[in-house]
């Protein structure tokens, strides 16, 4: 059976699922039961200096759905915890004291003086913790009061504080990034110059996830009026996984310890996750939505699946997806593929055909019968009828052989990579050898 | 003796509590939230076979779509704008016959898109809003005679109505809505739908009915056609197939009649039931009818069918409701007399040259019969000018007759499945052709 063991940047907890900064990790209470239900770690609800903040007192949530109101996506304008620093600290010491195995990390934000950090740190430092996360992601509220994403958005601020929080303290420190930036490698960069022991990304979105049209305001509504917040959930897991590429390959970066976030619901987005280079993993939406249970289907999966491919522990299959990130130029443009329907798993709805008649490459036929067949004349195997068949494996991609004349170009696929580098029609493309 | 257990035909067999939860409504509405969960299933599919399947073709992926958009009402009035009938359908069409039987969830999984109850959802809310989306076009002048309320009038003089015409519908019965209101079981169409319907869709304006005048008997056909730019002839079938039983008494009823005077009766306990009932028929009247006689306290029902159960013309659906209610199906037997203690049926078998007779016996006993085994055009007062065929007034592809001001559709004329749907969208379609007649 798989090991599930994590050691992240020297924090050790018996699975890589951590909780993380959020409502669920906002008090003892929560964490006790986070921990009896099995998770390997939490990151305590960000901690801020006295007097504590307060939240608004109308709802703090707006949510995008899918089929049967599905939780896709929440959007939330939460600021940090509400509640005095001294009863924080004391419930943490309390539960790190009680849950010695599981990982204890403090999440933290406090304006940008090198006291305030130097002060809070020692203060979390007593409590047990087993590190820190320097919250530089939160885009609503916090951020408006020079905190969370409006560092998280300045290079130099990350590097700065980073490096004060290193001099302060021995527990190891994780910066958390903020994805409302244009390129992530930056802040990635700063958090790394200034001796950040690890990253964990994405935070939240900056959002409005829906309008009243009667009130004419955005939802979440307070009094007629909307803030935008900060959006997450299975909808931003595809921003969160090209983050974590982005880092994992950019040659300056690439030795930095990721903890993977955005959107993690099942097992296998864990185990996506990790193949881009996240250490572990934290995990918020999935359990507001579902309850703290769903850690045992993770945990189970992750296991099953780890077996069935033959790795041992986690680092096994850390990064192995992060070499296959490339850039566009270099995809091989000698790889032709042309889409195939399986006509006994046809169900005869037509979407392939709506979807490339009108909106591609007219590359699918249809007969008076219902019968839709792809022409390699004009398939350009773009995917698009792929993915709208709601039969799964009813349409498929299949690899024309070297040798083979592509119907659509008339020409021979030629058995060797040729990518963007080498075209003809590439103003800059460099002469093969 | 309980009276539940009684022999004869006699009323009060259970509670009037009973009586009142069993004849509620068999198919509860769906929720919002039903509806939307429902409506998520769609496929949204090119050129949806699902509407091809629906005699009034109605563009079932574009409703589902408005009501996942949260627009039920936009919804209802894309299926009214085809089918102006389109609340009743929902309740009464074998959906699983023809549009959820099209449904690529159908092929896919066995288990298509609930139709038939999200068109019921859209046009309910619509309904209870009593908003009418349709208005009428400039007057034009013309007036035109439609005979019988039922599906296929009312549809006709909608769309009449909405052309700019006037029309004159009148209807031998006491109300209108012909079938809807006097050939559907009750669970069926609860709260008195029918009419509520024949309500709402005479807010278009421009319609008036008649009721209680006869083709035939209180005026004729050559009369209206005196008086009126055109006629549409939509009167139904008022015959019934005869059985041709010998020792027929009065235990022998009709099963158009029962379930007329069951829709109709205003207190269900003084509504006589026989303990032992036995329908004869194979089609969805004979369910209804079955069905009613165990709600209302028949301790035994049983249908008798001359062929096998795959034969019927009741939908399967309807078949296992039948079943689910407590009445038993029994196939290949044919009644040969009426006898003392019940009915005589003769065990049958297909052979080379069709049904034929075993020459085994046995007798279901029997304290009422109902027949159901068909309805027949009686045609009226001797008229002989409209050309028939198969029993039924000939029409063509646009419900034109013989005559060329006459146009007929429904169950009266040829051609078409004996539905509520298909009776609408023959109303339409003649609707359509006498339009285009009357402004030529």
């Amino acid at each position: 059976m798989a090991d599930l063991s994590s050691n992240f940047v020297g924090i050790k907890s018996p699975n890589p699922f951590w909780l993380a900064s959020a409502p669920p990790t906002d008090k003892e209470y929560n964490v006790r039961r986070a921990f009896d239900a099995g998770w390997g770690g939490v990151v305590w609800k960000t901690l801020g200096l006295d007097p504590h903040i307060v939240n608004v007192n109308g709802p703090r949530y707006g949510v995008v759905y899918g089929p049967d109101r599905k939780v896709i996506g929440i959007n939330n304008i939460e600021l940090i915890t509400d509640r005095p620093l001294d009863v924080n600290l004391e419930e943490i010491k309390r539960v790190k004291r009680d849950y010695p195995d599981r990982a204890m990390v403090v999440s933290l934000m406090v304006p940008c003086e090198q006291v305030c950090w130097t002060e809070i740190l020692a203060k979390v430092e007593d409590t047990g913790a087993d590190g820190v996360e320097l919250n530089f992601g939160c885009p609503h509220g916090m951020s408006e009061r020079g905190m969370g994403a409006s560092v998280g958005q300045v290079p130099e601020y990350i590097q700065m504080v980073t490096e004060w929080c290193k001099a302060a303290t021995k527990m190891p420190v994780i910066v958390k990034l903020t994805p409302n930036i244009s390129d992530i490698r930056y802040p990635a960069r700063a958090a790394m110059a200034g001796g950040a022991d690890a990253v964990s990304l994405i935070n939240t979105v900056s959002s409005i996830t829906s309008v009243n049209l009667d009130l004419m305001a955005p939802e979440p509504t307070i009094d007629g009026k909307g803030s935008h917040g900060g959006y997450c959930g299975p909808a931003v897991k595809p921003i969160a996984l090209n983050m974590i590429a982005e880092i994992g390959r950019d040659p300056e970066t690439a030795s930095l310890p990721i903890s993977g976030i955005g959107g993690i619901t099942t097992w296998r987005d864990a185990a996506e996750f990790i193949a881009l280079g996240a250490g572990n993993v934290q995990v918020c939406t999935a359990a507001m939505v579902y309850g703290f249970k769903i850690v045992e289907e993770m945990k189970a999966g992750l296991s099953d699946w780890m077996d069935e491919k033959g790795y041992q522990s986690i680092s096994d299959f850390k990064g192995l997806a992060v070499s296959n990130v490339t850039d566009w130029q270099y995809l091989n443009l000698n790889y032709v593929t042309k889409a195939r329907i399986d006509q006994d798993a046809c169900i005869k709805c037509g979407r392939c055909y709506a979807a490339c008649e009108d909106t591609s490459h007219q590359a699918i036929s249809m007969s008076a019968d219902r019968t839709f067949e792809v022409i390699d004349e004009e398939c350009v195997a773009c995917n698009l009828c792929v993915n709208v068949c709601p039969v799964e494996n009813c349409i498929t991609m299949e690899k024309l052989s070297p040798g083979v004349v592509d119907l659509r170009t008339g020409e021979t696929v030629a058995p060797d990579h040729g990518d963007w580098t080498t075209h003809p029609n590439n103003p800059t493309a460099v002469a093969a050898e | 003796m309980s009276e539940s257990r009684q022999n004869g035909i006699v009323a009060g067999r259970i509670s009037p509590a009973s009586l009142s939860e069993n004849f509620s409504d068999a198919y509860p509405p769906l929720s919002a939230h039903e509806a939307l969960v429902a409506a998520d299933r769609c496929y949204f599919c090119y050129d949806a076979p699902c509407i091809a399947a629906c005699p009034t073709e109605i563009d079932i992926p574009l409703f589902i779509r408005q009501i996942q958009a949260g627009s039920p009402e936009g919804a209802a009035k894309t299926i009214l704008a085809q089918n102006i009938l389109g609340g009743m359908c929902a309740r009464v069409c074998p959906t699983e016959t023809l549009c959820e039987e099209a449904c690529v969830r159908e092929a896919a999984e066995g288990q298509p898109v609930d139709i038939g109850a999200l068109q019921r959802f859209a046009t309910d809310t619509l309904m209870e809003k009593g908003d009418h989306p349709f208005t009428r076009a400039e007057p034009t002048g013309k007036i035109v005679a439609v005979v019988g309320a039922g599906p296929a009038g009312l549809a006709c003089a909608h769309r009449l109505a909405m052309h700019g015409h006037n029309v004159v519908v009148v209807d031998a019965r006491k109300k209108p809505g012909g079938l809807n209101e006097y050939g559907i079981a009750s669970y069926k169409t609860v709260d008195d739908f029918a009419q509520a319907e024949v309500e709402w869709l005479l807010k278009i304006g421009g319609i008036r009915i008649e009721t209680g005048s006869e083709l035939g008997k209180d005026f004729t056909l050559g009369e209206i056609r005196e008086d009126y730019d055109a006629v549409f002839l939509g009167m139904g079938l008022s015959g019934v197939n005869d059985l041709g039983l010998e020792g027929v008494d009065d235990r022998v009823n009709d099963a158009v009649d029962f379930i007329a005077t069951l829709r109709q009766a205003k207190d269900l306990a003084t509504l006589p039931i026989g303990r032992r009932v036995v329908v004869i028929g194979g089609g969805m009247t004979a369910v209804d009818a079955a069905v009613q006689s165990k709600l209302l306290g028949a301790e035994d029902v049983t249908i008798v069918y001359r062929r096998g159960q795959d034969r019927m013309s009741a939908s399967d659906v309807e078949q296992d409701h039948a079943t689910s209610s407590g009445v038993r199906i029994k196939c290949y037997a044919m009644p040969r007399q009426a006898v003392a203690s019940g009915v005589e049926f003769e065990y049958t078998e297909e052979g080379p040259d069709g049904l034929r007779g075993t020459g085994e016996t046995f007798v279901l006993e029997a304290d009422q019969v109902f027949c159901a085994i068909g309805q027949t055009y009686e045609g009226w007062g001797g008229q002989t000018t409209l050309e028939l065929e198969r029993g039924k007034i000939r029409v063509d592809l646009e419900g034109r007759t013989s005559l060329p001001d006459v146009w007929a559709g429904g169950d009266c004329a040829l051609g078409g499945d004996d539905l509520t749907v298909t009776a609408v969208a023959e109303g339409r379609d003649a609707a359509e052709s006498i339009n285009r007649a009357l402004m030529r």
